[in-house]
């Protein structure tokens, strides 16, 4: 997808101390993100992806190189970014409700405002019912489909995602992918996600970024031209997508035959 | 009804079942009870009744001082002044817990000087206090007001230095202001912490008020009980430190009242 590169990385590299060593999370990573693009981040598990996203959020500084979003460089915490942390950060003395309304709630919209634009998404994801639930009584899944309405209620122009479905079986993750699609769309946001699944990256992503293992530089980069909007049931059984997946599926076993070596 | 055999073969498998209760509070009742007997047998017996009374001169000692209200009026003083410095202590406590928790260059630039006064015997401020404040119901209230201050303190600075960084960066993220940070998220998170150092801090209200009103008072419960002392009066003792005992459970129970209706989502995720 051409476009104005919304998000550019450049040189990008991270180290944290711990203790007397160092770990090494992300070495010379370069990557231009256009807007409205869907970028999927796949690689082994702890290989820095999540660091990498907590850099364009602005919540860590970079140790080298740096993140250059809509032309300048980020140097505090990007509130043009929604954010959707691996760990779920719902307020727990907050029912699902006001959780979800929370960013409106900060940005002075009146009760009953965002409590009608809340119920809405609340039943976009299929939460409807516990609107009045505390997160300690919702389920792992539930309380990330709150997190997922949270972040698009907020609509922010840039969405950045930790493994945002990596809870929900396998018929809620389709509905909430067709949901991200939507309304990645409607609102004309540009995603950056997170996942360990092949056929989730390659359903909703416009390009797949594979990561080596730690620390993370980029091994591939695949463009995925399947045509929008999809149907992320049915697209999965079409010839171009088998052919990407196992492109994809090869060198990321590489990836991973390397990590138990 | 169960046959002996049958609660045996009970035990044998599980554990003992515990007392229900009801039958809980009967049992406490009855040791209450013995102990109220074993201290009238002992009394005038094996020990001198003018160390330790008996029940029946302490139960007449406090029927009479209701039945002619001398009581309430100390009973009173007492519980104003424990309440007003318990508020007093509470509020400033709790703000400067919030205000040096998100202060790291002021909490660092006191800490020094807090650890000091930390460290004092804040009792021992009294005599300062009577001088300050005069031998009113303030200068207790003072008393009171010190020792919950640096409890109340210490706790919301400790929860507010607790407060998960996930929260604080997603709160931030989604464009909250510093003040929106410290008000929606900052406090309430800490809020259990802040209520647990007032639960801890009301005993200590009630000690810097009674404490306070022995040091140089005419009225409330701790002039009550030094008074009765100086008169070798052990009844009007034991009778003000019964009432004592009552008034800080009822503290507490109101304590416990308000931090249940606060805190539902910890009931609930019990």
């Amino acid at each position: 997808m051409a476009g104005p590169a919304m998000i550019e990385i450049q040189h990008l590299a991270k180290s944290f101390r711990r203790g007397d060593s160092t770990v090494e999370a992300l070495r010379n990573f370069n990557l231009n993100i256009a807007k409205r693009e869907i970028i999927a981040i796949i690689g082994p598990s702890g290989c820095g992806k999540s660091t990498l996203l907590n850099m364009i959020a602005g919540l860590y500084t970079p140790s080298k190189g740096r993140i250059v979003y809509k032309g300048s460089a980020v140097a505090d915490v990007n509130t043009d970014v929604g954010y959707m942390t691996q760990k779920d950060n719902l307020l727990p003395w907050r029912n699902v409700r006001d959780n979800i309304a929370f960013p409106l709630e900060l940005a002075g919209i009146d009760k009953a405002e965002r409590e009608a634009r809340a119920d809405a998404v609340i039943k976009q994801v299929d939460l409807d019912g516990f609107e009045t639930r505390f997160p300690t009584e919702l389920s792992g899944g539930m309380r990330k489909r709150a997190c997922l309405a949270r972040m698009m209620l907020y609509g922010a122009e840039t969405a950045l995602l930790d493994e945002p479905f990596a809870a929900l079986d396998a018929q809620l993750k389709l509905a909430m992918h067709d949901l991200l699609l939507r309304l990645a769309a409607d609102n004309e946001q540009t995603v950056v996600f997170v996942t360990h699944d092949l056929m989730e990256a390659v359903t909703l992503a416009d390009r797949v970024i594979v990561c080596t293992r730690r620390p993370a530089m980029i091994a591939l980069e695949q463009a995925i031209p399947l045509p929008r909007p999809r149907d992320v049931l049915n697209v999965r059984f079409t010839s171009e997508f088998k052919e990407l997946y196992d492109t994809l599926w090869e060198r990321l076993r590489a990836e991973y035959q390397e990590e138990r070596v | 009804m169960t046959s002996l055999d049958d609660k045996l073969e009970n035990l044998a498998i599980e554990a003992p079942k515990e007392t229900s209760g009801v039958g809980m509070v009967l049992w406490q009742t009855a040791l209450g009870i013995a102990i109220l007997f074993v201290w009238q047998g002992v009394s005038g017996r094996l020990v001198d009744n003018f160390f330790i009374s008996n029940p029946i001169d302490v139960g007449r000692r406090l029927a009479g001082w209701t039945l002619d209200g001398s009581i309430f009026m100390h009973l009173w003083a007492t519980v104003f002044a424990t309440t007003l410095g318990f508020t007093i202590g509470a509020v400033i406590g709790a703000v400067l817990g919030i205000w040096l928790g998100v202060s790291p260059f002021v909490s660092r630039l006191l800490n020094p000087y807090l650890n000091a006064l930390n460290a004092l015997p804040k009792v021992a401020l009294a005599p300062l206090f009577v001088l300050w404040f005069g031998l009113g119901i303030e200068s207790k209230v003072a008393l009171a007001a010190v020792l919950v201050l640096f409890l109340v303190f210490l706790n919301t600075f400790a929860g507010v230095r607790q407060v998960d960084q996930d929260l604080i960066d997603g709160a931030r993220l989604m464009r909250a202001t510093r003040m929106q940070v410290i008000t929606k998220v900052i406090v309430p998170s800490a809020l259990s912490w802040l209520f647990a150092g007032l639960r801890v801090s009301v005993p200590y209200a009630l000690i810097g008020a009674v404490l306070g009103e022995m040091i140089a008072s005419n009225r409330g419960l701790g002039y009550l009980v030094q008074f009765s002392g100086a008169q070798f009066d052990t009844a009007g003792v034991f009778a003000v430190l019964i009432v004592i005992a009552l008034l800080a459970m009822a503290l507490n129970f109101v304590v416990d009242l308000v931090q249940n209706r606060m805190e539902r989502w910890r009931i609930v995720s019990r």
